[in-house]
């Protein structure tokens, strides 16, 4: 029969249709909340999702993984009286992998001893250069620059970050990779520790 | 079916003494012919020796050394390793080396392309324009002696960005003054194109006499660059007699910035993320094809658990471009937006797990030289397998029984003619398109790399070769990629994911690399060359949207200009890959 194929074709968009409608039927008799909500949106993109699929940005956003990655930024910790404890120490590492070369990093030495001193006196990403490839905080030695999750900075100028927009405190670090940052909080302490028993077992030694 | 483990190695130079002398080297292979010879040898190649696949053309500038090179990659359909030959010419203009486009017809746009880039002059190529710089641009880009607009060095990473990285703007700096060369007695305000008139005239070949008597009026058509059934900017310029096409030129290089020179200014590793912008639909498999070349470079092995995830995350970004493909066409078709809609959703399915396991949904940046840059976390692989086992088989099913019977779409596409087997290797045609026209190779079974000899499947080909074969072989390959997929995640081994430390700086051997591997659209290859520094001497793509439109003339005369519009759709092109 001539229109066959299309009466079938038909039959899946009307499928998707009439599940939009019992999918909010049915959350509804649940109780829950479809719309607007994280577990509206998880369900949404989750493998059992039936029916209207968009989310409405930016009423609703989508669950953004841990690993995602936009612009970098640099960790501070915070220090009791205030000051900021800047973990960057300008190797320039990050400087010389990035594939834009779109980081650029002063290095001062101490007039005193004239040594470099281990701490960025300047310190620019040109966001509009950068690809937020992350290799910047992949191949950091110092777990000092990392990539963001806040993806919205279109503006009207040139978007130049210099140190005062890059720093951020490692508690919001903490925030946007949990997972990350544990994982680095114990290879930090597990190599302060090596670190402490090998100056013990050579203080002993010395004895 | 296993694949055909050619260890046939042919020995070119015993066949011409004094003609041909293979390659000395290090690091090298393949052979290299006198220029004089080029046509004969080719010939033998392609007749004797059964190389009908000729993949790869580009030039290398050997700049110290003061001489030009023409390498040439050609294949077997039947499967097996590829046969390597070059052509040496010193490094004089005009540097001339014969075409080969009476031989292989798909030489045609990488022919144009290293004359346009490289100054490579093919004698006997009947068109030979610059293809993707603008028409009156000066000089050859991909010279060693040529530097673009804001040049600062010749290699990265540059000195200015660290330790006294004080920033400026690179626009602030004129480059109009210091690097940037125009031709003599440039003056912008009075300069006309001479390319317009060249294109025209490229077209005027297919003038053919009015039988009937009556007489009618050609008109050129120019489809593009802004236009939203030619994916992207690409322009076809097109004679036509009524509503069939009697001529028809593309024209590339809106989107083109030098890829290829950009790659030799990065090191190896930082050329990573910008082989993503490629084919933007598939950074994926545009890493896997990088990857796989500098590792043949460096010698390296993939550690066991990194190669599983190679297979599985190729595979995951092949089911979400052959769904796009099916989305889009249809746009192309007239049915808007709901077809491609529905396949967007798997996409966007399939892109949360890639920004979950590399943080981006399309800039993926996920493969390092000897493995991956991170482990599948569990909470991805849940959802890989949900997809796999519960999802995208269903999903597929549904696609299929939405659109392949309805009868406007098997009327715009059934009978309509695509290409035939032999044009399609012809003219170096590959991927789901040569597949579609019964020639059943596929890089994955005729020169396996990666794990993919491990694995149990199918080389998906349809014998038609009409509009719909083409638009079956792409439903055909998706349930093929979900069952490598479901093996992949039933064998995956647990161990670590980069065989090598991690390394900002790798140290790459002097010698030159191909590496192919079967991209969505067809053969995706990465040349390269190195001299033993950290950044490459020469670094191409060979990409698959750009060599497959050689074959566009060729199917596109004689069709309806309605007809046209499927007919790119079908290859499937994206103009990131495809200009570079």
């Amino acid at each position: 029969m001539y229109g066959k194929g299309i009466l079938k074709g038909l039959s899946v968009t009307w499928k998707r249709f009439w599940e939009t409608y019992t999918e909010d039927i049915s959350w509804i008799l649940r109780g829950k909340k479809r719309y607007n909500t994280v577990e509206g949106v998880t369900h949404r993109s989750s493998k059992d999702t039936k029916g209207i699929f968009t989310v409405q940005y930016p009423d609703e956003r989508l669950n953004l993984p841990e690993e995602a990655r936009y612009i970098p930024f640099l960790v501070y910790n915070e220090k009791p009286d205030g000051d900021k404890e800047i973990l960057c120490t300008s190797c320039g590492i990050c400087a010389k992998v990035c594939p834009p070369q779109c980081i650029w990093i002063v290095r001062s030495n101490n007039p005193e001893t004239g040594r470099p001193i281990p701490e960025p006196t300047e310190f620019y990403i040109d966001a509009d250069i950068c690809m937020n490839c992350g290799f910047c905080s992949e191949y950091c030695p110092f777990d000092a620059i990392k990539m963001d999750h806040d993806f919205e900075i279109a503006s009207y100028e040139r978007n130049v970050f210099n140190m005062e927009k890059l720093l951020k405190p490692s508690s919001y670090y903490q925030s946007i990779r949990p997972e990350n940052f544990a994982r680095e909080e114990a290879a930090r302490k597990e190599k302060e520790a090596a670190k402490a028993a090998k100056e013990a077992a050579k203080a002993a030694a010395t004895q | 079916m296993t694949a055909p483990a050619s260890t046939l190695t042919v020995d070119l130079a015993a066949r011409f003494p004094g003609i041909v002398t293979a390659e000395t080297r290090p690091g090298c292979t393949g052979f290299i012919v006198e220029k004089d010879n080029l046509i004969e040898v080719a010939t033998v190649i392609r007749d004797e020796l059964g190389f009908d696949l000729l993949t790869a053309v580009t030039g290398v500038d050997y700049f110290p050394e003061e001489k030009m090179e023409v390498v040439y990659h050609a294949y077997k359909t039947t499967g097996g390793p590829g046969l390597v030959f070059k052509v040496q010419v010193p490094r004089v203009d005009p540097v001339e080396v014969p075409s080969l486009i009476d031989i292989w017809p798909g030489v045609d746009l990488q022919e144009r392309e290293a004359w346009d880039l490289m100054g490579i002059k093919f004698t006997g190529h009947p068109d030979l324009r610059r293809i993707l710089m603008w028409e009156g641009f000066d000089g050859h880009p991909l010279r060693k002696d040529w530097k673009e607009g804001f040049y600062e060095e010749d290699t990265k990473p540059f000195k200015s960005r660290w330790p006294d990285g004080q920033f400026y703007m690179a626009e602030e700096k004129n480059p109009f003054n210091d690097n940037l060369t125009f031709p003599t007695n440039f003056d912008p305000e009075k300069w006309i194109p001479e390319g317009d008139a060249l294109l025209y005239g490229a077209l005027a070949r297919y003038t053919v006499k009015q039988e009937d008597g009556m007489s009618t009026d050609r008109i050129v058509i120019n489809m593009g660059p802004h236009h939203p059934s030619t994916h992207g900017v690409f322009r076809a310029v097109m004679t036509l007699d009524g509503e069939t096409i009697v001529g028809l030129k593309p024209v590339l290089g809106y989107l083109h910035r030098n890829h290829d020179k950009i790659g030799e200014r990065n090191t190896y590793l930082q050329n990573m993320p910008f082989t993503d912008r490629l084919d933007y639909f598939n950074s994926m498999t545009n890493n896997f094809g990088y990857a796989l070349a500098v590792e043949k470079l460096m010698g390296i092995p993939v550690a066991e658990r990194a190669e599983y995830i190679r297979i599985i995350v190729s595979e995951l970004s092949r089911v979400q471009n052959h769904l796009i493909f099916i989305g889009t066409l249809l746009n192309d078709l007239g049915a808007m937006y709901t077809p491609s809609l529905y396949a967007f959703e798997e996409r966007e399915l399939i892109l949360d797990i890639f920004e979950e396991i590399s943080g981006a949904r399309m800039m993926c940046n996920y493969f390092r030289f000897g493995g991956v840059v991170r482990d599948i976390p569990d909470s991805a692989m849940k959802k890989i397998k949900d997809l796999v086992y519960d999802r995208l088989q269903a999903k597929t099913d549904e696609l299929d029984r939405m659109l392949t019977e309805n009868e406007i779409l098997v009327s715009r596409m059934k009978d309509v003619p695509m290409i035939s087997a032999e044009d399609a290797i012809r003219y170096s045609v590959t991927g789901p398109v040569l597949r579609a026209a019964g020639v059943p190779y596929d890089i994955r079974r005729a020169d396996p790399y990666g794990i993919y000899d491990r694995f149990d499947f199918d080389v998906a080909v349809r014998h038609n070769g009409d509009l719909m074969d083409n638009y079956l072989i792409r439903i055909d390959e998706i349930r093929q990629s979900l069952r490598i997929l479901e093996q992949a995640i039933k064998q995956i081994p647990e161990g670590p994911i980069n065989s090598q430390k991690p390394a900002y700086q790798v140290r790459v051997p002097a010698g030159e690399a191909y590496g192919r591997i079967e991209s969505p659209k067809g053969e995706l290859a990465f040349y390269l060359v190195s001299n033993g520094k950290p950044n490459p001497w020469r670094y191409h793509v060979r990409p698959a949207s750009f060599v497959n439109l050689n074959a566009l003339e060729k199917i596109s005369i004689g069709a309806k200009i309605a007809d046209f519009v499927v007919i790119l759709a079908m290859f499937d092109i994206v103009m990131g890959e495809c200009d570079r």
